[in-house]
């Protein structure tokens, strides 16, 4: 049974498949529902997150307003279902890109072998010295606020995680005799090392990736907050949390913990997933 | 014409003390089979797979190799992926690690001719159909379609073989087929290597440590230690009258197949490791019979003695009831 029907035909069984602890699961949950919320947001949230009624601000949780309203009337709970898409497709582009060129990277690198490994593998030292966080800032500093300039400067800066993730283990299956027997059969480099080594290593880059989803949304709202990322009124978790920042001091608090509440979930959601991912292959190879 | 020829190879990797293989010559005839034998370490590994073109990682390479004519040494991809795919073939140690854990045993086997050949699929499962039977292996097709960790380590090996045959190689290279097998399976590749050998006509480079073993299967032996041949000669020649201590050693240290079980005598110390080298004769240290001031001052040359070839200072002295001594 393939997972696709497994999944339509018995989501809890599906669920259950997934193994780990009872963290593991409703991490999954959780990462599941905020998924469905980004793809359905239109149809979800109950209100226009960019409407505001001033003379409705910091409205309680109420029927009409679930989780209030902020400073602006908005309605927070739509807010944060909007809020969303951009929160997730922002780290989503970012970790694309970064295991794309990170694999490139690493299986080149790996491949090829003497100087050209470690020239590379001393260029991506040096990225390793750039807080991610700071690349993003400079992007946004030369190309202009929004999502584009960070999301490529973090691609950039999250690349070498991956690189050298995918050169390691690269390195490591490439010595192994069933690449050499490729090779003694005829086939050309590309082939193997990209249709028969890549898919061996491909779960464990991709644990590594999830991980890496969940550090790159927290720095991608952390660019919001800082007002750099997404622009108001596109609704965004970082920029919630930033025009927050007033009313918490007003003494009204909630329409910024809401947006910071669903960063940590995904956040450690995204961890306690990829972290699972990962045990579950090394027990498998051990 | 040889199908396979070394012609003093030489491979060695900086910040070695000495080279892997220091001056290989070594051939091989259509439809001969052929033993190179040695300790782990003594590069008879890396004499087999040069001659397909895979070499260590930097190593400075030096001399000739040909497959059927064809220069491997400074060869272009194109000649390298010609001898790989039509003229020679290789049969690695470990049939579990040789065969990719992942894919079906149908791919393994089919994808050099699909993917290389450009057969059709048909045409190429017919083909390995066809050798899976000519290896013994039962019900082939219900085998195409299992995934390694499904078979044993001697159905593996099977497969392995048959893989190597697909492209219809006219030399088989074996590193060690039989090791990582137990013994009554080993028998049976042994035997299935050999018919297969004799039917198709094929040159054979059979890799092993096992003295008895190479005598038992091939026509010629070569014997290597720290990367040179030390002794040469017809398998009959070579176990009956060992003349390099090197070989006595080998055989004195294993027990006999026939005859009364005396008395092991074990190669004291250990086989010279890349890091070291000697100035002379590279087994004087755990020679019975190396004397000193004569065999630790040049590296003996390999000289025809009899049919075969030695590369011992003392041979004329020693002669034969010396070396048998030790037995």
């Amino acid at each position: 049974m393939s997972i696709s029907t497994s999944l339509l035909g018995n989501p809890l069984g599906a669920l259950r498949r997934i193994g780990g602890g009872p963290l593991t699961r409703v991490s999954t949950l959780v990462l599941v529902l905020f998924v469905l919320a980004a793809l359905f947001a239109p149809w979800l949230s109950p209100q226009d997150p960019t409407f505001g009624e001033l003379g409705n601000n910091f409205v309680a949780p109420s029927p009409e307003h679930w989780l209030g309203t902020d400073g602006g009337g908005h309605d927070t709970f739509s807010a944060l279902i909007e809020g969303t898409r951009t929160s997730l497709v922002g780290p989503l582009a970012v970790v694309v890109f970064a295991t794309i060129g990170g694999i490139a990277v690493g299986l080149f690198t790996a491949w090829r072998g003497g100087w050209v490994d470690t020239v590379v593998g001393r260029v991506l030292d040096i990225l390793f010295a750039f807080p991610a966080l700071l690349l993003a800032i400079l992007a946004v500093a030369l190309f202009g606020k929004g999502l584009t300039a960070p999301v490529l400067a973090m691609a950039v800066a999250y690349l070498p995680y991956t690189a050298r993730l995918v050169r390691s283990l690269t390195a490591q299956e490439k010595v192994r005799p069933y690449i050499a027997a490729y090779q003694v059969q005829g086939h050309s480099a590309v082939f193997v090392a990209l249709r028969r080594l890549l898919p061996g290593i491909m779960p464990t880059v991709l644990a590594q990736s999830t991980v890496n989803f969940g550090y790159a949304l927290l720095d991608l709202a952390a660019l919001s907050f800082l007002g750099l990322g997404v622009q108001p009124p596109t609704p965004d978790w970082g920029a919630m949390i930033n025009q927050g920042q007033a009313a918490v001091l007003q003494g009204e608090p909630l329409s910024a913990i809401v947006p910071a509440v669903a960063v940590v979930l995904v956040v450690v959601a995204f961890n306690v997933v990829g972290e699972h991912l990962g045990d579950r292959l090394a027990g498998r190879e051990s | 014409m040889p199908i396979l020829e070394y012609e003093a190879l030489e491979v060695a990797l900086p910040g070695m003390a000495r080279p892997i293989l220091d001056g290989v010559s070594l051939s091989v005839a259509e439809g001969e089979a052929v033993a190179l034998v040695g300790e782990s370490g003594s590069g008879k590994s890396v004499t087999a797979r040069a001659a397909l073109g895979l070499l260590p990682a930097g190593a400075r390479v030096g001399g000739q190799v040909r497959v059927g004519g064809a220069e491997l040494i400074g060869a272009d991809a194109d000649t390298v992926r010609a001898v790989r795919t039509g003229k020679a073939s290789m049969i690695f140690q470990d049939p579990r690690a040789g065969i990719n854990p992942v894919r079906r045993v149908g791919d393994f086997l089919t994808e050099q001719l699909r993917l290389v050949g450009g057969r059709s699929k048909a045409e190429a499962e017919a083909r390995v159909l066809e050798l899976l039977g000519a290896v013994g292996l039962p019900d082939p097709p219900r085998h195409l379609r299992q995934y390694p960790h499904q078979m044993s380590g001697g159905m593996l090996q099977r497969v392995m073989i048959a893989g190597a045959l697909t492209a219809d190689p006219r030399l088989l290279l074996c590193d060690e087929p039989t090791t990582a097998l137990d013994v009554t399976t080993q028998a049976e590749i042994m035997a299935i290597l050999r018919r297969l050998q004799r039917e198709k006509g094929l040159g054979l480079l059979l890799i092993t440590h096992d003295l008895d073993l190479a005598a038992a299967t091939c026509d010629r032996i070569y014997v290597m230690y720290a990367g040179r041949i030390v002794e040469t000669g017809t398998a009959a020649e070579l176990l009956a009258a060992p003349r390099h201590p090197y070989t006595a050693g080998l055989l004195g240290s294993s027990p006999p197949l026939h005859g009364e079980l005396t008395r092991l005598v074990p190669i004291p110390g250990s086989p010279m490791s890349l890091a070291q080298s000697a100035p002379g004769c590279a087994f004087f240290d755990r020679c019975h019979f190396a004397q000193p001031g004569r065999c630790d001052q040049a590296a003996p040359p390999l000289a025809p003695l009899g049919a075969g070839m030695v590369a011992c200072h003392r041979v004329d002295e020693l002669a034969n009831s010396a070396a048998q001594e030790i037995r």
